[in-house]
């Protein structure tokens, strides 16, 4: 066995209520979802916990709920189920479409989407789609529920604002007629299928009063999933001209700070981030025209 | 620590560890080899299994986890009329060479095809993307898949 995943206790939580009480207890633990980045984790040894706390179980947290001008996602709704949801594919067509470019099957049957949140990946790729949506992150603990911004929940590679005892139960996304229709993703891998992002990227238009509102978000560029503000700012109140696409493309520079890896160079990312957006501007220009 | 779940229709139980994994379970303590040990981190697909019907890597599953739960492997599909289906369209097209990868294949292909999810042969590639082959390059599986949907 090349790989040996190190020993820890086990605790099979059957409830968020007994969730929370054993993690209380036991201190030194980590949830376990589906487990698809955890075990990979444990195996390389990133993280040495003494208790694994699954919580992959516990089917109150996996609904997909269409609640008026938001959806409301349970933390263990699997990636799969995101996939095959209507509610998900019309009323937030870029996470769906960002689910379809997820890993393989096999993955997404078991891996979760407070999972893909919860580790805090650079590269996760439902991150854009949810920040493009302004999507909050409801998470519990036993002092109580709490509602933060996901683009303050993730701090950086790996760290959340998640406090010892407290878990993500929820992500409420609020929906809107613009993002519905006019929308872009793009994902940029080392192969075009089952592979993780060397650049991913969700563009989308709101309306204000009739006329567009651009947000921009990139993974794989910064040290956590961000919001392309100086773009976002730059395109207020403009129209999608190829003149104006490409100096906003070239603006995106501005907010990523991309690095070498495994992956890829910071050089070659801050190329894609540009290529990429300029693309993804082009499509939704389109369909503005239209 | 015990675990109890179905494997291929019949319930089993067993002692495990807690670092356990299911690959480990099936191979080395139920005998079930069809189930291949590749790269151990969730990205060949040759150790898939069907979780409730739905594939999964046994090599990124705690076997803790599959506790009450239904694991299927090619071993439990014998007899099974898709499935046999399935494996005598591979053969014919060519598509088992060194066969390290086949029950992976046969696993996939067997769900996509039950649950109503591979109407063509676009909706094969996309669902066959976890599971490698190195020998076939692909095209001969999926003119297997396009035999059977014919
Ligand atoms: C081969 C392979 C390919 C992959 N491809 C992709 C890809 O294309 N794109 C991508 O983004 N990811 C990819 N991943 C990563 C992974 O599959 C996803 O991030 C997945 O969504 C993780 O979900 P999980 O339920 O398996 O998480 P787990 O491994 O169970 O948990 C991940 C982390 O989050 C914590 N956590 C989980 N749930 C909660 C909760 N409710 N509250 C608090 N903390 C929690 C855990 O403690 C752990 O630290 C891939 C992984 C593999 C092995
Ligand atoms: S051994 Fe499980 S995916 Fe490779
Ligand atoms: S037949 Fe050899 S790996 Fe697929």
């Amino acid at each position: 066995m090349f790989y040996k995943l190190p020993s820890f206790e086990y605790f099979k939580a059957r409830s968020v209520g007994e969730a929370l009480e054993l993690a209380g207890k036991i201190g030194d633990y980590r949830f376990l979802a589906g487990g698809t980045d955890l075990l990979v984790d444990l195996k390389i040894g990133r993280y040495k916990p003494r208790a694994i706390l699954d919580i992959g179980g516990l089917r109150e947290l996996s609904y997909i709920i269409n609640d008026g001008s938001r959806v409301r996602i349970g933390a263990l709704t699997r990636l799969e189920d995101i996939l095959r949801s209507s509610v998900v594919r019309e009323r937030l067509p870029l996470l769906h479409e960002a689910v379809y470019h997820m890993a393989s099957w096999q993955i997404r049957s078991v891996a979760t989407i407070g999972g893909n949140i919860g580790n805090a990946s650079p590269a996760a790729d439902t991150a854009p789609p949810l920040l493009v949506h302004d999507a909050i992150v409801k998470t519990r603990s036993v002092r109580g529920e709490r509602a933060v911004r996901l683009e303050e929940f993730i701090q950086g590679p790996r760290r959340t604002l998640l406090e010892p005892g407290e878990m993500i139960v929820e992500f409420e996304v609020p929906a809107s007629p613009g993002l519905e229709e006019y929308w872009a993703y793009r994902k940029f891998g080392r192969r075009s299928a089952f592979t993780l992002s060397v650049v991913g990227l969700a563009v989308g238009a709101e309306f204000l009063e009739g006329s567009p509102v651009f947000k921009v978000s990139l993974n794989s560029v910064a040290p956590k999933p961000v919001r392309a503000r100086s773009v976002e700012e730059y395109l207020k109140g403009k129209t999608l001209t190829d003149s104006v696409i490409e100096t906003a493309s070239k603006i995106v520079q501005q907010d990523i700070s991309p690095i070498t890896d495994v992956r890829a160079t910071a050089e070659y990312r801050r190329h894609l981030a540009t290529v990429l957006l300029k693309d993804a501007l082009k499509e939704i220009a389109g369909r503005l025209r239209r | 620590m015990k675990v109890s779940f179905k494997l291929n229709g019949r319930p089993v139980e067993v002692d495990v560890e807690p670092n356990e994994i299911l690959l480990d379970t099936l191979r080395l303590k139920l005998g079930v080899t069809s189930v291949k040990r590749g790269c151990e981190r969730g990205e060949c697909g040759v150790c898939t299994v069907l979780l409730d019907g739905e594939p999964a890597y046994s090599c990124l599953l705690l076997t803790a986890q599959v506790e009450g739960r239904e694991v299927v492997t090619v071993e439990g599909l014998r007899g099974d009329e898709l499935a046999e289906k399935i494996a005598r369209s591979l053969v014919e097209q060519g598509a088992v060479q060194c066969g390290f990868c086949t029950p992976g294949f046969i696993l996939t292909i067997y769900a996509g095809l039950k649950k109503g999810l591979i109407k063509n042969v676009e909706d094969a590639k996309k669902l066959i993307e976890g599971n490698l082959c190195r020998c076939t390059g692909y095209l001969k599986i999926l003119k297997a898949v396009e035999k059977l949907l014919a």
